[in-house]
């Protein structure tokens, strides 16, 4: 068996990257180094991360990449982009980010249908913090602070991110959301999104359902069985909007 | 294209023209003159009028704006657009000063050349939409590092024009925050200054350089920029604060600025800044007439602060007291305090928060302590 | 007692801090004066993890010190990184599979000790007692807390655990045991010493 080739736009001397074992950020990272490679963007990309697991992908790629603060990733981009229209914005989130704390610029820049690339992903808690509850942690689920199990009734549903958004955006966002356990249609969404941007279409926004083990203090199969099993069937996973047309699910 | 642009970059001034205007508009034209490219900015009182004028004027001379979501999302758009390369400035008051302390950290620790309006308006929260000397705090020692920024503190409104000009420069030359202090009476009140092109003054604008999206190609070898503001280990944040107060330190002498006056032989100093410095050297004047030896010293950068010029001041004066006048609470007293620390002089203080201070109000003060 | 300065160090979710927190609240239980203090980097796995233990019979002072009474390194990482915290009192301790530099190690130092706890661990146990193989070490280097106190602590924290698997209970204090045992045998056998 060939091993995978490593992407082009990856940062070798980075590597091996501080992910834990069993996270689903090394394979939304390696779709989207593939998807730069193939685009042939790596040259004017710029790729911001997050506070939270996401910024330890600030040395990642081998493009030019900033930290930000939590939740302000978005700002940052569109500020960058506003700036250097010629560049590539690929802002990267997990779902506290995202969703809690920078939901105001997230629908914002929607709504105002920003030139950015925004990557969300989702393993339905906060990781680097220690495993509290986020917006998108399930009904039950057990977090640090929601020791037994989210009530919905104290504390709202799962937010589904790209449906809210979906709506807030005008014709011309490309909206979806993809998942870790099919690896080809996350890079169909990857390139469709960045696609979206390099053609001056409009917002463009992936979110990434993933796999966080070391919170879920879950072994292998109960890791893929809660994102297959659970997670993959409360977030629908297609593209909601898409300026290339309605693609499959 | 190039031509268009340097003829446009000429024809904002021209020649040196007197003008009317509410501070507010001022600043807009001093940025301007500076060639900043464009504004991020959230409506608050007393600065909108920045974003009034930025906006009717931004079409002509193809600048950029957004009003964003928010004041935190106006500092990080700033933020971003300055990792790119571009002149973006932004200006705010009250709480969105608050909000923005967040993006100003990131600048901060990223050294990044924000510049940002402070229109000060009474506090704490909504407080008034008129005016103050209570973000002094807020503006030299905001966020959650060590206040290594540069802080102007303007008085008159051709200092607005000259002091955004040079905030952009110094921003650009050094890359700490810096910040223009003025004030809700400075944003409405109408005054007359000269508008002047920066090159007939011998001032050369500084062209902005990005940070992200440099020149030369990834693939063909150029290392990649990877920006960063967290660090693992305490020993490796503390080296780069260390680093930071190193240069900060080194370059306090080419940026501090103050003005002194009358205080050679007198008796009595007052210390103040901004609009109140007016009203000090009006008392001085007044004082004087009346025998009193008053001398007024006026920090123009309260960081750097003039550390050692007051010092040398005083120590060259006959000074026997003190008096500090601020509309705070003692947020400037507690500056020159920790600055002017082993000065054995008694301080007296004027402190009227959120109200503005004139000649009569000093003088009344002067008298009650002599 | 006197102070008793510990510091142990390894890669985040080797347990590093599990130990520490055990002898720590051991130290409590029989009544002493004991300071806890973990340093760690970002990541939840990998990546820096150091514990600052203090045991005494008198208050304790700072929660840092520079110099420790017994350093354990349970990574090759960790051996570097806490070479700093020894002088010439200190006993170093590492695992004695590790492929190191003789280079790495402190030079000043009273004795350093390679224990095969991983070894042991994989051989005899499980790879997943390794840190409390160390924890036994470090009772047996040092006395900090008496045996039985730290398998109280022990259950304490883990007992929940050991409820639905009581092999588990059996695996961890067999651990324990051998981990006292290694150290000791291997303070009386006088491992090489760099000084």
């Amino acid at each position: 068996m060939v091993a995978p080739a490593t992407p082009k736009s990856w940062y070798l001397p980075s590597k091996p990257h501080k992910f834990c074992p069993g996270c689903g950020h090394g394979i939304v990272l390696k779709a989207l180094g593939e998807t730069i490679d193939e685009l042939d963007i790596q040259d004017k990309t710029i790729f911001g991360c997050d506070i939270g697991c996401s910024l330890l992908a600030w040395d990642f790629l081998a493009c030019d990449s900033t930290q930000t603060h939590h939740g302000r990733t978005t700002p940052v981009m569109v500020g960058i982009k506003r700036a250097r229209p010629e560049l590539i914005t690929i802002g990267y989130m997990g779902d506290g980010g995202g969703y809690s704390i920078g939901s105001q610029h997230l629908l914002n820049a929607a709504v105002r249908n920003e030139k950015v690339t925004l990557i969300l992903v989702n393993n339905t808690n906060y990781g680097m913090t220690g495993g509290q509850m986020a917006p998108t942690t399930l009904p039950g689920q057990k977090t640090e602070t929601s020791p037994y199990g989210r009530d919905p009734d104290l504390t709202g549903y799962p937010t589904r991110g790209p449906e809210f958004i979906s709506e807030l955006t005008p014709e011309g966002a490309y909206v979806a959301r993809a998942t870790v356990s099919k690896y080809k249609q996350l890079r169909r969404f990857l390139r469709n999104a960045l696609r979206n941007q390099i053609e001056g279409n409009g917002f463009s926004f992936v979110e990434v359902l993933s796999t966080c083990p070391t919170n879920w203090r879950t072994n292998a199969q109960q890791t893929w069985h809660f994102l297959e099993d659970e997670m993959e069937q409360y977030f629908a996973v297609g593209e909601l909007k898409s300026p290339f047309g309605r693609g499959d699910k | 294209m190039f031509l268009e642009v340097l003829i446009s970059v000429q024809k904002v001034i021209g020649e040196t023209k007197k003008a009317f205007l509410t501070g507010n508009e001022a600043i807009v034209w001093g940025c301007l003159a500076a060639e900043a490219e464009i504004m991020f900015g959230y409506p608050i009182t007393p600065q909108n009028e920045i974003m009034h004028y930025w906006t009717r004027l931004a079409p002509e001379y193809g600048k950029g704006f957004l009003q964003t979501e928010d004041e935190i999302s106006a500092g990080f758009t700033v933020c971003g657009a300055i990792q790119g390369g571009i002149k973006a400035f932004t200006a705010t008051a009250g709480p969105g000063n608050v909000l923005m302390q967040e993006p100003f950290g990131m600048a901060e620790a990223m050294r990044l050349p924000v510049f940002a309006v402070i229109q000060q308006r009474g506090g704490p929260s909504s407080g008034t939409v008129i005016y103050s000397q209570q973000e002094v705090s807020l503006t030299a020692f905001g966020g959650n590092g060590e206040g290594h920024r540069i802080v102007y503190s303007t008085a008159t409104h051709q200092e607005l024009y000259d002091y955004t000009i040079k905030g952009f420069n110094t921003a650009w030359k050094y890359r700490f925050p810096t910040f223009l202090l003025g004030d809700g009476y400075q944003a409405k009140m109408r005054e007359p200054l000269e508008l002047y092109e920066p090159s007939e003054r011998g001032i050369e604008i500084i062209k902005p350089h990005a940070l992200i999206g440099v020149e030369g190609y990834i693939s063909e070898g150029r290392e990649p920029q990877h920006l960063r503001n967290i660090y693992s280990m305490e020993e490796e944040l503390y080296d780069v604060v260390l680093g930071f107060e190193a240069e900060y330190n080194s370059i306090k002498n080419d940026i501090i600025e103050y003005s002194e006056f009358q205080c050679e032989d007198a008796e009595l100093i007052i210390i103040s800044h901004g609009v109140v410095s007016r009203a000090a050297e009006d008392a001085v004047t007044a004082l004087r007439s009346q025998g009193v030896k008053a001398g007024s010293f006026r920090p123009i950068t309260l960081r750097p602060f003039p550390r050692e010029q007051l010092l040398n001041i005083i120590g060259k004066s006959n000074a026997k007291k003190i008096l500090i006048a601020e509309s705070a609470l003692g947020q400037l007293e507690r500056i020159v305090k920790n600055e002017i620390y082993g000065q054995t002089l008694p301080i007296e203080t004027l402190f009227m928060p959120g109200v503005g201070i004139i000649d009569y109000d000093i003088m009344q003060k002067v008298k009650s302590i002599l | 007692m006197a102070l008793i300065r510990i510091a142990l160090a390894g890669e985040g979710g080797q347990g590093v801090q599990s130990v520490a927190e055990i002898i720590a609240e051991a130290a409590y239980n029989e009544k002493k004066q004991t300071i806890y203090i973990p340093n760690f980097g970002l990541e939840q796995r990998g990546g820096v993890s150091i514990a600052f233990i203090q045991v005494s019979d008198t208050r304790i002072g700072a929660p840092k010190f520079n110099k420790a009474d017994v350093v354990l390194a349970l990574s090759e990482r960790a051996i570097a990184r806490t070479s700093a915290y020894s002088d010439e009192n200190t006993l170093f301790v590492y695992d004695s599979s590790f492929k190191i530099d003789p280079d790495e190690l402190p030079r000043q130092v009273k004795r350093i000790i390679a224990l095969p706890a991983i070894d042991t661990a994989n051989s005899e146990l499980h790879p997943r007692v390794f840190n409390i193989i160390i924890m036994g070490a470090v009772i047996g280097l040092t006395n900090v807390v008496g045996f039985d106190s730290a398998k109280e602590a022990l259950e304490n924290k883990l007992g929940y655990k050991f409820e639905s698997n009581p092999e588990l209970r059996t695996l961890n204090y067999k651990a324990l045991e051998i981990g006292k045992e290694l150290a000791i045998k291997s303070l009386q056998e006088g491992v090489f010493n760099h000084a």
